[in-house]
């Protein structure tokens, strides 16, 4: 302390040294510990958070890239595929990584050589995307395309240019309702499953029906790239693949073929036809029209195109088999007749119909103003004479009629992977009573006995009502083979009133009844069946057959066939068709398909002539001409490449019955199959064996024709 | 006799192996950098490193009276260069920090920080004894000091001109200015230094003092350096990827893994090991340096050596507080690794002023009390 105060009172020369010699001590000391700090820090992150910083310098490094997953076929009964994957290049934005999105865009669409519409629609889309989310901007490229984007990769980042499989539906319009459709995943479906695989680029799931009912067992499992990459992105060399897993193939019990005929048959009315076996319960087309063709939709829908369909007043985005509702009008008479016969009523019984009955203070019509004159039960559903109805339904009541309408499958829910179906309804006095909370009336049992008021009912569940009249048994629907035939074992009616509903059924159109048109063309087939006509709006609207379309008249047809050992069962519905004259010619076509392609075929081709091509041929031409009249200029739908699809096409199943025709009779070898003579490339023709697509099925479809 | 010739053997070996060492080790850090290349940083490492030692030797020979001479002109010079600089920048309309000598690209501002130890030594050995507690000792000293540093500031490069003031500082401090002055600064420094984060700092310069404190706050943008090079030590663990093997920087996640960030480059490749290596090099450098100030009899002589200490250590140790995230993003590169050829010129310029004061000890010691 003195000498520290003596220095500030006198400094010399020896005290500045003393001073430098102790602060440069100091200093030394601080630098000192400044590098053992430095030491210490550096130990502790490279040795005590070692394994923290080598797993983040790792994911610094590798870039783990999911591959979506090839999605697992959906193949028809045959093992034909009603959607597969068709290999293409695709190419996909993510707006993350856009940096100047407009400038990115236009720049693809130069490239790609997209038109304005096309352009409008991608840029709504990446505008409402998330910004994580890949979004298309074309898919189904050729190869110079890719090549074309992927050189000017450097300049567009956020671009994904890639190899992938794009959904492939061969009968277009003729599947859509059946099948549904792909499309990326939304916001909403990537919040509520979390999986990467959502967001990878051309990674698509299925949007409505059996696309989206089967969605885990198409899905597949995705397969993964590990690359390393620079920190700006770019891939330095890949370190190793794994490769996809495809999705497990679903095989339906449609009929592929006969889906598409019913499909076209329907032509340009708008209505649906089910078919179903009557062995298995099988559904073998559910055909639903007019339609959209989920090609397009699988390529990212255009608004044009989205707008066309959304204003048809014959909603094409509807699936009509499972979700229209429709009076079954006189189609529930051999329902109502086997009630009858089932409550005690002697089908001889005659009533006398005079072309009326009163009922209360009303008087009921028999579609014959004139009357019938004697009517017996037969001839009640053969000349679907309303009268007899009307006097037997109100002996026995509505509650054993509504107890057989519910027993036939009407306002059921049958259980089939469908995402959703509509019931109907089936009234009763109770039911009455608790929704309208008032008391059941005569007049309600007479407008129930045929089938309108407020009966309504799916055209499945006619074909279900249509199949369990003709076999007796409780025949369950089902659409997926994996699914066990049910129904069978329960007997629903006696042998003797299933014959009686049979004949009279087959009279209907095989003898003195309401659709001799309906009879096939084929000699030793008979087809029964039962029609109707549901009245849609009141007399003083419309008379049914002309008029506004939508005032007219449902067309309703059920039928079976053959009518004394029923094979098939079916029900058609054509909406405003007219009358069930609408129908029942397009039931006796799809019969007629059935036992005979040919001669089914012939006649669908003549109306396809008429009406300006197929369903498909006909929805590019509609699209083509509404895009127009948009004032938008549109480019047409890609022809098809891929033959091989032509089996599930009505056309296919001609050519296999000739090679089945063959097999029954002696075969004469011919000089190719000798194996004397040289041997030739063997031509694959669609009948006999499906080329191997560049996507193999798990299982590879086999052509076992069904007869 | 030795085997070994006497002018060999007088050289300062203490200081010249670890330097050597850390030259050589820096060579192979910065061949990796380059992707495996002596070009095009390595080869031009070794060259200036070859050239600046030449340099070094011939300023050995210099005698402490020339030195004190050219003291005040190199002094003004440099402070001349500095405006060139800046004037140079407002004509080209942007900020720019150096001038192009062909061979290299030369910053006045480096220059300065062994001219400001260079210029206070010289103002305080010759600075009557008696006065250095007075305001005498303070006042032109500071003025020597303010103007570099303002001139620096406001190109704007907060790293060299605290570097600058980290220097002189030493210098003062080590000459003997009373020691409740540098109390009363540390007060005001307390003080200012919020104030100055608030007002004087650039915002990008504020940005990376935030990043500092949390660099996850930011991990894309200002906090991106410091996680990289951290990732980039951390993994290389004890012994390192291996040569040539270090991901962080081949695949450009670490930024200027050539420059400032050339100590993470090695340590991912080398390990706790290179680093310890390194740092122990350093240390052995400036132990000697700190010595040979020690062992001077002369006051200018002492001054100079421990200035060129402290400005060799300021490099050293911001730039691996650093890397290592403790001290904010300022671009100081790592004496003798990083690639750079002024910062080469500076830190040569220091090893040269150390030897020629370690030479003017042993011709102190060898002509005895002749002074």
């Amino acid at each position: 302390m003195k000498l520290g105060k003596s220095k500030r009172d006198h400094v010399s020369s020896t005290t500045l040294d003393q001073a430098f010699s102790r602060r440069s001590f100091v200093i030394g000391g601080a630098m000192g510990g400044i590098g053992v700090l430095l030491a210490g820090r550096m130990a502790f992150i490279a040795i005590a958070e070692n394994e923290k910083y080598e797993l983040e310098s790792e994911s610094n490094r590798v870039n783990l890239s999911l591959i979506a997953p090839r999605r697992g076929w959906i193949l028809d009964r045959n093992g034909a595929p009603l959607a597969s994957n068709k290999a293409d290049f695709r190419v996909d934005v993510i707006p993350d990584q856009l940096i100047d999105t407009r400038a990115t865009l236009a720049a693809l669409g130069k490239i790609l050589d997209l038109d304005a519409t096309a352009m409008a629609d991608i840029t709504k889309r990446v505008d409402e995307a998330a910004s994580f989310q890949p979004v298309e901007i074309a898919t189904g490229l050729d190869y110079e395309d890719f090549a074309a984007v992927s050189v000017r990769l450097p300049d567009l980042p956020g671009v994904i240019p890639q190899r992938s499989f794009s959904r492939y539906y061969p009968t277009g319009p003729s599947v859509g309702h059946l099948l549904g459709y792909v499309g990326p995943a939304n916001a909403e479906e990537y919040e509520e499953e979390g999986n990467p695989l959502l967001i990878t680029p051309g990674f698509k799931i299925g949007k409505d029906a059996l696309e989206q009912q089967f969605e885990m067992d198409l899905r597949g499992v995705p397969g993964a790239r590990r690359v390393e990459v620079t920190a700006s992105g770019r891939i330095v060399k890949e370190l190793e693949t794994r490769e996809d897993v495809q999705g497990e193939p679903v095989h339906l019990t449609i009929d592929g073929p006969l889906q598409d005929y019913a499909a076209r048959r329907i032509g340009l009315e708008s209505g649906s036809a089910a078919v179903m076996d009557c062995r298995t319960g099988d559904i073998l087309c559910m055909s639903s029209m007019p339609s959209f063709d989920p090609n397009s939709f699988s390529a990212g829908i255009g608004s044009v195109e989205y707008a066309m369909l959304r204003e048809d007043e014959r909603v094409p985005l509807r699936n009509k088999v499972l979700k229209g509702l429709y009076p079954p009008a006189s189609t529930v008479k051999p329902m109502v007749s086997m009630a009858l016969l089932r409550a005690g009523v002697d089908p001889e019984e005659r009533v006398q119909c005079s072309g009326g009955l009163r009922v209360g203070n009303r008087v009921f019509r028999c579609w014959k103003r004139g009357g019938h004159g004697a009517v017996d039960m037969a001839m009640g559903v053969y000349q679907s004479c309303d009268v007899y109805f009307y006097a037997m339904a109100q002996r026995i009541g509505m509650d054993p009629i509504a107890l057989m309408a519910r027993r036939c499958g009407m306002g059921q829910e049958f259980d089939l992977p469908v995402i959703s179906q509509f019931y109907g309804t089936v009234p009763d006095p109770a039911w009455k009573l608790k929704k309208y909370e008032r008391e059941w009336q005569p007049y309600d049992t007479v407008n129930a006995t045929i089938g309108q008021g407020y009966m309504l009912a799916n055209p499945l569940q006619l074909a279900v009502m249509s199949a369990r009249l003709a076999t007796g048994r409780h025949v369950e629907p089902r659409l997926n083979r994996k699914t066990p035939v049910k129904g069978f074992d329960m007997v629903d009616f006696s042998d003797e009133h299933v014959r009686y509903v049979r004949q009279s059924m087959s009279d209907v159109v095989n003898g003195p009844g309401t659709a001799g048109r309906a009879r096939l063309p084929i000699e030793d087939v008979l087809m029964a069946g039962k029609t109707g006509t549901a009245q849609v709006v009141g007399l003083s609207n419309s008379d049914g057959r002309t008029g506004p379309w939508k005032y007219r008249d449902h067309g309703l047809f059920i039928f079976f066939a053959p009518f004394d050992n029923p094979r098939y069962a079916g029900a058609v519905v054509i909406e405003h068709g007219g009358g069930s004259g609408s129908a029942y010619p397009i039931a006796r076509d799809i019969m007629t398909f059935m036992f005979d392609p040919e001669k089914g075929m012939e006649a669908l081709s003549a109306l396809e002539a008429q009406w300006g091509g197929t369903a498909q041929q006909r929805l590019i031409g509609k699209y083509t001409a509404y895009a127009a009249a948009a004032g938008e200029t549109v480019t047409p739908a890609p022809t098809r490449s891929e033959e091989i699809f032509d089996q599930v096409e009505a056309e296919a199943r001609i050519a296999s019955r000739q090679s089945e025709q063959i097999a029954e009779s002696v075969v004469v070898p011919r000089p190719e199959a000798d194996p004397r003579s040289a041997p030739r490339v063997p031509q694959a023709s669609p009948a006999t064996a499906i080329p191997t697509p560049e996507s193999t099925p798990v299982a590879a479809p086999t052509q076992t024709p069904s007869t | 006799m030795s085997i070994v010739p006497a002018p060999v053997a007088r050289q300062p070996w203490g200081m010249l192996f670890p330097l050597l060492i850390l030259i050589g080790f820096g060579a192979l850090v910065l061949y990796s950098a380059a992707g495996g290349s002596w070009e095009p940083y390595a080869a031009s490492h070794l060259v200036r490193f070859g050239v600046f030692l030449v340099m070094a030797i011939v300023m050995t020979l210099f005698s402490a009276n020339l030195v004190k001479f050219a003291t005040y002109p190199v002094y003004v010079l440099t402070l001349l260069l500095l405006v060139l600089v800046e004037a140079m920048g407002q004509i080209n309309g942007g900020s720019q920090r150096w001038l192009n000598l062909g061979f290299m690209q030369l910053q006045p501002s480096e220059l300065m920080k062994p001219a400001i130890v260079l210029v206070l030594a010289r103002f305080y050995s010759d600075l009557p004894v008696g006065m250095i507690s007075s305001w005498r000792a303070l006042v032109p000293a500071g003025v020597l000091i303010g103007i570099p540093v303002a001139l620096v500031l406001v190109q704007p490069d907060l790293g060299t001109s605290l570097a600058i003031l980290f220097g002189g500082g030493v210098v003062m401090f080590l000459a003997g200015l009373p020691m409740r002055w540098f109390a009363i600064l540390g007060a005001a420094g307390a003080v200012l230094t919020p104030l100055a984060f608030f007002f004087a700092l650039q915002p990008y310069q504020q940005r990376r003092v935030t990043t500092l404190l949390d660099p996850a706050s930011d991990p894309l943008g200002a906090g991106y350096h410091i996680t990289q090079s951290k990732i980039a030590i951390g993994s290389g663990g004890l012994t390192g990827k291996g040569f040539n093997e270090g991901s962080q920087s081949h695949l450009q996640y670490l930024p200027e893994p050539h420059t400032d960030f050339v100590f993470a480059t090695m340590a991912e490749e080398w390990g706790f090991i290179g680093g310890l290596v390194v740092i122990v090099c350093f240390a052995l450098i400036l132990r000697w340096g700190l010595l040979v100030a020690r062992r001077s009899k002369d006051r200018f002589g002492k001054l100079v050596a421990a200035g060129m200490v402290a400005t060799i250590f300021f490099y050293v140790a911001v730039n691996l507080l650093m890397v290592m995230g403790f001290a904010p993003v300022v671009g100081i590169p790592l004496p003798f690794m990083s690639h750079g050829g002024s910062s080469m010129l500076t830190n040569m310029i220091c090893i040269g002023s150390l030897m020629m004061v370690n030479r003017w000890n042993s011709r102190q010691g060898s002509s005895g009390l002749t002074h």
